[in-house]
């Protein structure tokens, strides 16, 4: 008995001894290749690869609020739920023909995916990824679906997601899992096509592709409905054609000011948080797509559409200034800053490589190999609303 | 319309076919507008191709559709939708070689998914 109690004891230890915290990890959507590569950023290396995960192009990832597991959305429609610890994919449904996007309910226990076709939103239990809710965006009088777009995860076990041909916000309340109470608010303006909600999980904001302007939703006063902010941002001007459309997700936001990629034009809005209003634009490269402040606030960096995406721009909140250019090779789709933002890691497709900068002097402190990385995310978004 | 005119604009209908026929893409840009389509054309359209904001470019879609209005909707773009014209980025003839590949379905999913290996075979086979 005691022997066996020992022995067991040994086992337990020796079982420990390999195991790992998860801080300091992240992944790196390799999107033709249909894999992820896990890395950490502590020594910054790679800890290997999961694949047979479909099609990953557009492909984005939530994870489990103990960091072991992230959840994968395809272009495909795939849901894949994968062990970073274990390195392994532990289960994958294939839920929609096209989808786009997906989130992390507050309790951690649902996981919602938004599609293209069909259009709606699916919500699956995060454990075993068995769908427990289908809300079909259904709009007009002949029961269309729209494409839903801007899906994120609010405060109160909610879900809030745009309507892409409808132009609505739905606001669906998963309190009771059963019974989704779903809150819809119409004629937010035309196309809505990305969405951001804000850090304390208070304002959910729509860009808008047929409009200048975007539409704000308080969800502290819904009742107030939706407004319109910067309204008319290019009105009168040429409409440029857009070669990429802009992402909202990941709020650039310091002090009081939150900055935005305008749609089509070579700029970044500024916009005054106290009262909505727009207070200032920035010149930049090229057609921003990914606007991401440093989680410090103080610098904002800045990657752009074709033909322009073979560079960043650094932008200094105080002054407004561009502080710095950085061509760090051709198809920049995505960053990510370590969660304290002396690191950023940015994904160069085209040269199948990813390179880290210094934050700060903006060395490029090394690259290392991935196949046509895409999207970079780090665990450090399981603990933040509307990532 | 007198004969003479006829013949002119049937002859130069003709050669305006035959050069639509066969777009004059060399093989280095073959290579290139194949990336593109995949990875440019794909952040709306799906790497795959099957759809995503924009519709599928397969050559069920496609194959019935006029190539001219194919070709235009890919330089010009498309009002009142997200297609932006691409005549910045793009020739003409890019634009024909593009739209061959799409109505006649040489740039498959299966095809396209297999990566570059697959994309150097194909720009060979198109030489």
């Amino acid at each position: 008995m005691i022997r066996s109690i020992l022995l067991s004891a040994v086992l337990l230890w020796s079982h420990n001894s390999s195991a790992r915290g998860t801080g300091d990890l992240g992944i790196v959507i390799e999107r033709a290749d249909g894999s992820v590569q896990v890395i950490e950023t502590t020594t910054n290396s790679s800890l290997g690869r999961i694949s047979g995960l479909g099609d990953l192009s557009h492909a984005s990832a939530v994870y489990s609020r103990d960091e072991q597991f992230a959840y994968i959305f395809g272009r495909d429609g795939g849901l894949s739920k994968i062990d970073i610890i274990n390195k392994k994919l532990v289960k994958r449904v294939l839920q929609s023909g096209n989808s786009i996007g997906g989130a992390i309910s507050q309790d951690g226990r649902l996981v919602a995916v938004s599609n293209y076709k069909p259009g709606g939103v699916k919500i699956f239990d995060a454990e075993t990824l068995e769908l427990v809710a289908d809300i079909p965006a259904t709009y007009g009088t002949h029961d269309q679906l729209s494409k839903v777009i801007g899906l994120v995860d609010a405060p109160g076990q909610k879900f809030i997601f745009s309507l892409w041909d409808a132009d609505e916000i739905w606001v669906a309340d998963m309190s009771n899992v059963k019974k989704p109470q779903i809150k819809k608010f119409k004629n937010i303006g035309r196309n809505p096509y990305d969405a951001l909600i804000t850090p304390d999980g208070r304002y959910y904001i729509a860009g808008l592709f047929g409009e200048d302007g975007m539409a704000m939703l308080d969800l502290w006063n819904l009742d107030a409905g939706v407004k319109r902010i910067l309204d008319g941002y290019g009105k009168g001007e040429q409409k440029l054609p857009v070669y990429k459309m802009p992402h909202l997700e990941g709020w650039a936001i310091a002090g009081n000011f939150a900055f935005v990629p305008a749609v089509g034009r070579h700029e970044v809005l500024v916009i005054n948080t106290l009262d909505w209003t727009e207070a200032g634009r920035i010149k930049v490269h090229g057609q921003p797509v990914f606007v991401m402040a440093r989680p410090d606030g103080r610098n904002i960096w800045v990657n752009f559409a074709v033909p322009d995406n073979d560079t960043l721009q650094v932008i200094d909140t105080q002054s407004l200034d561009i502080i710095k250019t950085l061509t760090p090779g051709k198809g920049v789709l995505h960053m990510e800053f370590e969660p304290r933002g002396g690191q950023v890691w940015a994904s160069v497709r085209d040269e199948d490589r990813l390179a880290i900068f210094d934050t700060e002097t903006f060395e490029q402190l090394i690259t290392f190999e991935a196949k046509k990385p895409s999207g970079i995310f780090f665990t450090s978004r399981a603990h933040r609303i509307g990532l | 319309m007198n004969k003479t005119l006829l013949i002119a604009s049937l002859l130069s209908t003709a050669l305006l076919f035959a050069h639509n026929a066969a777009a004059e893409v060399d093989s280095a840009r073959q290579n290139e507008l194949l990336y593109f389509i995949k990875h440019d054309c794909g952040s709306c359209h799906g790497m795959t191709l099957k759809g995503g904001l924009g519709p599928a470019l397969l050559p069920e879609t496609l194959s019935a559709k006029p190539k001219d209005y194919l070709v235009s909707t890919i330089l010009e773009g498309r009002k009142n939708t997200a297609m932006p014209p691409w005549k910045t980025m793009l020739s003409q003839d890019d634009a024909i070689w593009i739209t061959e590949q799409l109505q006649n379905g040489s740039m498959q999913p299966t095809k396209l998914a297999k990566g570059r290996q697959a994309e150097g075979k194909q720009a060979k086979g198109k030489q």
